[in-house]
């Protein structure tokens, strides 16, 4: 939501966080589910998840928790500013879980009027394992 | 364009108010069009994983639930051992998980564009997982463009067919 974020006010190295869930519920992972459209019932249906599939429980798509953080780059960057996101889903995320999503500035390029950044990303639990990790890159406005 | 293999995604506000609501956004871009207008957006943008909800529209989806709309064509049967009782759904859904996903953006999905999604199979590898066996991953790249067949996003997903659940 942070439209007049510029270029100039990034410092590589520099990083943010934010918490984007806590104690996630079922009802969240149900929402999302119709959503998105994914309606494997592993995600919303506890006897599919733990008799068919041996799961202790459902747990939430891995599209939420990159929405999640996805959440932390707009909240950061700005809207409307990534060039590219992508992350690679590393753990489950099960009811009960809160996350927090950290950015790090990992790169710099300033060019004509505009400059490119790269972010580096990672989503912990509360037991402070990763659950998504990732990267994206977004144009901000120069100042001036 | 009909004969692409692909289908049409429409965008519009609701999707775009149901799949931000599901992500807990407070940020008014998604909803408020009279917010949205005194921003240099100019107006209301769908949310960064936004084009994944184009599954809605795809009706090869294979984890629709009972949808049965839009039917533009049969659907193929489901694979073998994937049937469940009550219809769709299945076992070896137990068993595919999404390894990684990606997004690369032109533009900002907008509420009212008419986007044409084609989607093709990428790379394929396995290697052994410690927790599930072997891990069969399979990569698939959809592109998603609009009227004019501009480029507007290009999403790729990685899916990890797994031997036994994955407990981590």
């Amino acid at each position: 939501m942070n439209a007049k974020l510029a270029f100039e006010d990034l410092k590589l190295e520099e990083t943010r966080e934010a918490v984007v869930v806590e104690s996630l519920t079922r009802t969240q992972i149900v929402q999302y589910a119709a959503g998105s459209g994914d309606f494997n019932p592993i995600h919303h249906d506890e006897t599919f998840a733990t008799k068919a599939a041996g799961y202790p429980s459902v747990f939430a798509h891995g599209m939420l928790t990159m929405g999640l953080t996805g959440r932390l780059l707009t909240d950061w960057l700005g809207d409307g500013v990534l060039r590219s996101f992508g992350v690679r889903f590393v753990r489950q995320v099960w009811p009960g879980d809160s996350l927090k999503a950290t950015g790090r500035v990992t790169r710099l390029e300033p060019g004509a009027g505009e400059g490119l950044v790269e972010i580096e990303l990672v989503t912990s639990n509360q037991k402070g394992e990763p659950v998504v990790t990732g990267s994206a890159t977004a144009v901000l406005p120069r100042r001036g | 364009m009909a004969d692409d293999d692909g289908h049409d995604f429409y965008v519009d506000r609701t999707g775009i108010l149901l799949f931000a609501s599901a992500l807990a956004e407070t940020n008014p871009i998604y909803w408020d069009e009279r917010y949205a207008r005194t921003t240099p957006l100019g107006g209301v943008i769908a949310p960064p994983t936004f084009a994944i909800s184009s599954a809605h529209w795809n009706p090869d989806y294979g984890l629709r639930g009972i949808r049965r709309i839009p039917a533009s064509r049969p659907r193929p049967p489901a694979p073998e051992g994937a049937r469940r009782e009550g219809g769709s759904g299945g076992g070896s859904l137990a068993r595919v998980l999404h390894g990684e996903q990606r997004f690369e953006y032109h533009a900002p999905l907008r509420p009212g564009m008419k986007l044409r999604v084609t989607t093709r199979p990428g790379k394929t590898w396995s290697k052994e997982g410690k927790r599930g066996g072997t891990l069969r991953f399979s990569e698939s790249v959809s592109e998603y463009r609009d009227e004019n067949g501009a480029l507007v996003v290009t999403a790729t997903s990685v899916g990890v067919l797994t031997e036994k659940a994955v407990e981590q």
